[in-house]
């Protein structure tokens, strides 16, 4: 249950990011191997944002799989549900993890319907 | 971890327009003239890792803890697999416990930091639920807390007994040399394919309360083979902290540590 003090960090990085600008949508990638949980990840970011700057934006969260990728063969194993760091291919247990780590803010959108100061004229 | 690359599409959110980034400064990107929907929406491209100021603070913690000379250890496990008790035998065989750190996190009360003290051993004591919203682990910003509150010159050895939790403390990095976790046999062989970010983050695994074997089931080979597929490079030292079977591997796994140079933590 770290999803609160996560999404406080996650705030001051878009708050600096967006600085007066108003945020609509802010887009994270989140690893399976992260122990974040994206439903209760979304409602703490209701809970943090609100009543701030950020009120009424969205946290969207893509999650990305665990692969691994064999010391072997080097071909890549998606692991599933228990982690055994097995190659699908060659059998080998010589499995470093290639993706499934990743915990990134990775775009946030803004709402351009409000009028923003710094933004430049088109 | 594997290079970065984004797929816009992937997520259901998306403002089309793939656009791929290895950047890790922000930077605006202007959609709207290119993607034909969604007109005049701006994006911010941002590639923040959320962890990197915890680990930022947590680099600071290791570097101010080597240049004081003080080997410092994260200890983690579940509650009640013996984080304390362990503690109390440790400072109790080791030479000199008042050279011997512990910054104790808890969620609420002094009990833990009290028995340690008694032990000789000089304590800082964060409960997390003051001031720190209860939390269920260490983070290195409380750690620096609790650092600047112990005499380090007068230390050789520091634990951070972390708060009994097999998930949340394996995320964040505090600022020690290496991570330990003590694990009762009481809790199955099981759980390192449970909690495989817990196993995956530690240096050693202290397999505890083998006094109690002869009353359980439980496999030592099934549980070290559940280990090592998941970390097959975790040391294991078998040990009971109420008989002290096996503390002397321990005291001596701890000298070698001190000895040799630092590594960054987990």
């Amino acid at each position: 249950m770290h999803e609160l003090s996560l999404c406080r960090t996650i705030h001051q990085v878009v708050e600096k990011a967006a600085g007066d600008r108003k945020v609509a949508a802010v887009h994270l990638k989140v690893g399976k191997l992260r122990q974040v949980i994206p439903g209760t990840l979304t409602y703490c970011w209701g809970l943090v944002s609100a009543d701030g700057p950020l009120a009424g934006s969205q946290l969207v969260v893509e999650s990305v799989s665990v692969v691994g990728s064999c010391r072997s063969c080097g071909r890549d194993t998606e692991v599933e549900q228990v982690l055994v760091l097995v190659c699908a291919h060659c059998g080998a247990a010589a499995l470093d993890i290639v993706s499934g780590e990743e915990f990134l803010i990775t775009t946030i959108d803004l709402d351009d319907r409000t009028p923003a100061a710094r933004r430049p004229v088109s | 971890m594997g290079r970065f690359h984004r797929h816009d599409d992937e997520t259901g959110h998306g403002h089309g327009h793939g656009h791929g980034h290895d950047h890790d400064h922000p930077h605006d990107e202007h959609l709207g003239d290119h993607s034909g929907y969604e007109t005049g929406a701006d994006r911010i491209v941002v590639l923040e890792r959320i962890f990197d100021e915890n680990d930022r603070r947590a680099a600071e913690n290791r570097r101010v803890l080597d240049d004081a000379g003080v080997l410092t250890i994260n200890l983690m496990s579940s509650p009640g697999a013996g984080k304390t008790t362990l503690l109390e035998r440790t400072l109790r065989t080791l030479p000199a416990p008042e050279r011997v750190g512990v910054i104790e996190g808890d969620i609420e009360t002094s009990i833990d930091a009290d028995r340690l003290a008694a032990a000789g051993a000089r304590v800082s004591l964060l409960n997390t639920a003051d001031g720190f919203g209860g939390e269920c682990h260490l983070d290195a910003p409380m750690v620096a807390d609790a650092l600047g509150r112990l005499d380090l010159d007068g230390l050789d050895v520091l634990f951070v007994e972390n708060v009994g939790n097999l998930v949340c403390p394996a995320e964040f990095d505090v600022g020690a040399h290496r991570s330990v976790m003590i694990y009762a046999i009481t809790e199955g062989e099981e759980k390192p394919l449970k909690y495989p970010v817990m196993f995956r983050a530690v240096d050693v695994v202290l397999v505890n309360k083998l006094d109690l074997l002869p009353h359980l089931d439980f496999d030592l080979d099934l549980f070290r083979a559940n280990l090592a597929t998941v970390n097959p490079g975790a040391e294991v030292i078998e040990l009971s902290a109420r008989s002290g079977e096996g503390l002397e591997q321990w005291t001596r796994w701890i000298d070698a540590a001190r000895s040799q140079p630092a590594t960054s933590g987990a």
